[in-house]
């Protein structure tokens, strides 16, 4: 089912690839991933809870207000951010846009610096 | 489609998924910056409006599919014992679906809270 038969060589050992710039940058997109998956139940919730009640809305937007919440915020939307960026370039990548050298260093690069960039921008506004 | 073409499927899923993404979320970002609801009342009525709440759950069904080809893709390339795989990749299904549930009933009670 899930099995593959083949003996293709893997080598997946995270503590001894070295990975160039393009690479952090892909690593970065599969942990900023999995870490906003994980967030999910926690935004589902405030969400009911805003919804239930006037006293939930209250008691959400309380939480929302404090430093807790907008670093919580803050390293929300640099995962956000990232993973978005880094999306929009492999979709660019799929359509043959960004492929050759050059660029391809350059886009993994403009993510990297963009994203905790941008997402500051979003957490001060939203603050 | 054949079981030899199941990652060609899962592949297009993900960027299907991806591209609602790519304009809902910066529609949620720019709502909550521009205009977020100052009180219950207008958070019922801006989530029960019909295109919102068509629109959000559609965005749940794409997040929550586009999480599961995520993570799985992450699941298959470092948990490699088959129970193990199959036990997390399972977990990680029914919290998936139990997290789209929960958004559901969410935006139905937003809908009741209004009448």
């Amino acid at each position: 089912m899930i099995t593959t038969q083949n003996n293709r060589p893997v080598f997946l050992d995270l503590l001894q690839i070295r990975l160039p710039i393009a690479g952090i940058m892909s690593i970065g997109h599969r942990i900023s991933g999995v870490a906003m998956v994980c967030v999910i139940p926690y935004m589902i919730s405030l969400l009911d809870e805003s919804v239930a009640g006037p006293e939930g809305f209250a008691s959400v937007s309380e939480t929302v207000a404090g430093w807790p919440f907008k670093l919580f915020l803050f390293l929300l939307f640099w995962a956000f951010m990232h993973h978005f960026l880094a999306g929009i370039r492999y979709l660019l990548l799929d359509v043959d846009i960004g492929v050759d050298k050059p660029l391809y260093r350059q886009t993994a690069i403009g993510v990297l610096v963009a994203a905790p960039v941008l997402a500051l921008a979003v957490t001060g506004v939203l603050s | 489609m054949s079981r030899q073409a199941s990652g060609m499927r899962a592949w297009v899923f993900q960027r299907v998924t991806a591209v609602y993404l790519l304009f809902f979320f910066p529609y949620l970002i720019l709502k909550f910056v521009t205009n977020p609801p100052a009180d219950h009342v207008a958070l019922t009525a801006w989530l029960s409006h019909p295109g919102v709440s068509v629109g959000v759950l559609l965005f749940v069904a794409a997040l929550l599919l586009h999480a599961w080809v995520g993570v799985r893709d992450a699941v298959i390339d470092y948990v490699h014992p088959i129970a193990a795989r199959v036990s997390v990749l399972s977990l990680l299904a029914f919290a998936l679906a139990a997290c789209g549930l929960w958004a559901l009933k969410v935006v139905v009670l937003a809908q009741v809270a209004v009448v």
